[in-house]
């Protein structure tokens, strides 16, 4: 690996850092403009033209803030907490691939930060590590409400990603791969994950809203039970810390969504654009479409937030236990089944 | 009894079927709705650049209104104060001098006249009781201020303004 290749690996990594913060800065902005839409509203407006510098304004607002530990809490840990979430947000990214092989100047470079050979695993892992985090941000504060926003996250987290895993492994049986590259790669032109497994996708869909804590599967935070949930005692940018990672959450968990089920950066027509653009715009047309894919996934999560109403706690378990959990199982054996009898015929 | 209405309708409570127990079919009913009032019209207005406009029978702050001449029309009979049911409304008469012919339409004239405007409510009683139409109830909502003193208004607020300019 020669000092090109490191130099273009390292403003790799910052262009996506950057990325995901900048998107995450701006969903907050199109949360609440998405949600002005969908009641009838104006949304913010006061901030730059069309509000747009309001998350500048939020950012300033939270970093401004007092900073309150409590007398009662675990000092180290109460940092920790928000720390340990954002870290676990950020690194998510690192596995994605956000194009094909893309030539600058005679390089050919990945517009992958790794390719390692267990992505989905990689994803899995940092997605429980994320946890952690909100739970141990809930338990040092020593409040009680805190503590059982935490503990909701944790049971919540705990419970859908086993579901979340069933349906991964369905795909897995098509694919054989743990790569992203590689299943992002399977997926040329319109040879999408999402034709041959719907069912995977909406039980992978499902999980994936719990996992992010988002409406309707909000628990860990929801303000007319449990004051803030786990970040009640959270102030200043310990606070801002916590909805910030949410929203880099929501940013990477449509990435993986678009990769696995959605194509990722393939598209219909690609190999045309290939040949009639040459291999330096094409990639880009494709981070393009993977982006694009992305933001509509990102509008889907807020359209979802607006639509539907907080489960209640039991419900979110028998949602978790009793149903997904069985209908992933019997995704596994109906795609098992599927597939063996298609290879006998020889397709 | 048989209901004269005939308005009521009898539901029955039934199990749900397979689709309405898997959420799903009713989930994207739901997300229609939202997306349609996604593309409506707001009904909110940036306030202070954009104002709505008040009824026609909207009563909000009080002017002391003039003749076509010019002339305060108020004679400080006190009908007003008196019509007041939260008792807002005080003056003090004065008689014309010569030469304030072209100022007040008859011989007395209020030379102070005051409004409480945290007491009023809005009423319109003054308006009613008023024989010379001097009062009218057709301005502006009463802005906020910081001191109860600042809200007792005086003619320099109340007096509309001169026809000349």
């Amino acid at each position: 690996m020669g000092l090109v290749d490191i130099a273009f690996k390292f403003g790799l990594i910052l262009i996506i850092f950057l990325i995901s913060l900048v998107v995450a800065m701006y969903s907050t902005y199109a949360e609440r403009k998405i949600a002005a839409f969908f009641q009838d509203r104006i949304g913010p407006n006061r901030a730059g033209p069309f509000g747009l510098l309001q998350p500048l304004a939020d950012g300033a607002k939270m970093f401004l803030k007092e900073e309150i530990i409590p007398t009662n809490a675990t000092p180290f840990l109460f940092i920790v907490g928000p720390s340990l979430t954002i870290l676990t947000a950020c690194i998510g990214s690192a596995v994605i691939p956000w194009g094909q092989q893309i030539t600058i100047g005679g390089h050919i470079v990945d517009l992958q930060v790794t390719d390692i050979n267990v992505g989905v695993l990689y994803i899995f892992g940092v997605v429980s590590l994320g946890v952690y985090g909100v739970m141990i941000g809930g338990w040092a504060s020593n409040n009680k409400y805190s503590l059982l926003g935490a503990i909701r996250a944790a049971s919540q987290n705990i419970s859908y990603e086993i579901s979340m895993g069933l349906s991964i492994i369905a795909l897995l049986m098509l694919t054989g791969t743990l790569s992203l590259r590689e299943i992002a790669e399977q997926q040329h032109g319109w040879n999408w994950n999402i034709l041959r497994q719907p069912l995977g996708f909406l039980i992978f869909i499902v999980c994936a809203f719990a996992e992010t804590n988002r409406t309707p599967f909000d628990l860990p935070e929801c303000e007319t039970e449990l004051v803030g949930g786990y970040h009640t005692e959270y102030s200043s940018m310990k606070l801002g810390f916590y909805l910030f990672a949410e929203y880099i959450n929501m940013f990477i968990s449509s990435a993986v969504m678009a990769t696995l089920y959605w194509g990722g950066y393939n598209y219909p027509g690609m190999d045309w654009m290939l040949a009639h653009t040459g291999p330096t715009i094409a990639p880009i047309i494709g981070v393009v479409v993977l982006f694009a894919k992305t933001f509509l996934f990102i509008f889907f999560f807020m359209w979802v937030r607006w639509t539907i109403p907080r489960f209640r706690y039991d419900q979110l378990m028998d949602l978790g236990w009793k149903i997904l959990i069985p209908l992933a199982i019997a995704n596994i054996v109906l795609t098992g089944i599927v597939s063996a009898t298609l290879t006998h015929f020889g397709y | 009894m048989e209901s004269l209405s005939n308005k009521r309708k009898v539901l029955e409570v039934k199990p749900l079927n397979f689709l309405e127990r898997a959420y799903l079919p009713a989930i994207a009913g739901g997300l229609i709705t939202t997306m349609k009032h996604f593309f409506r019209k707001p009904v909110t207005i940036s306030y202070p650049e954009e104002k709505r406009e008040f009824s026609e029978n909207f009563r909000g702050m009080h002017s002391l209104k003039r003749d076509e001449d010019g002339k305060e029309r108020c004679t400080a009979c006190g009908l007003c104060a008196l019509s007041c049911p939260a008792e807002a409304i005080t003056m003090t008469a004065a008689e014309r001098q010569k030469g304030e012919e072209h100022l007040y339409r008859e011989e007395k004239y209020a030379a102070v006249y005051e409004i409480n405007m945290l007491r009023c409510i809005f009423c319109g009683l003054c308006e009613e009781a008023c024989p010379k139409e001097a009062i009218y109830l057709d301005g502006d909502i009463v802005p906020a201020d910081y001191l109860r003193k600042d809200f007792i208004y005086g003619k320099d607020k109340l007096v509309e303004a001169p026809l000349n300019q």
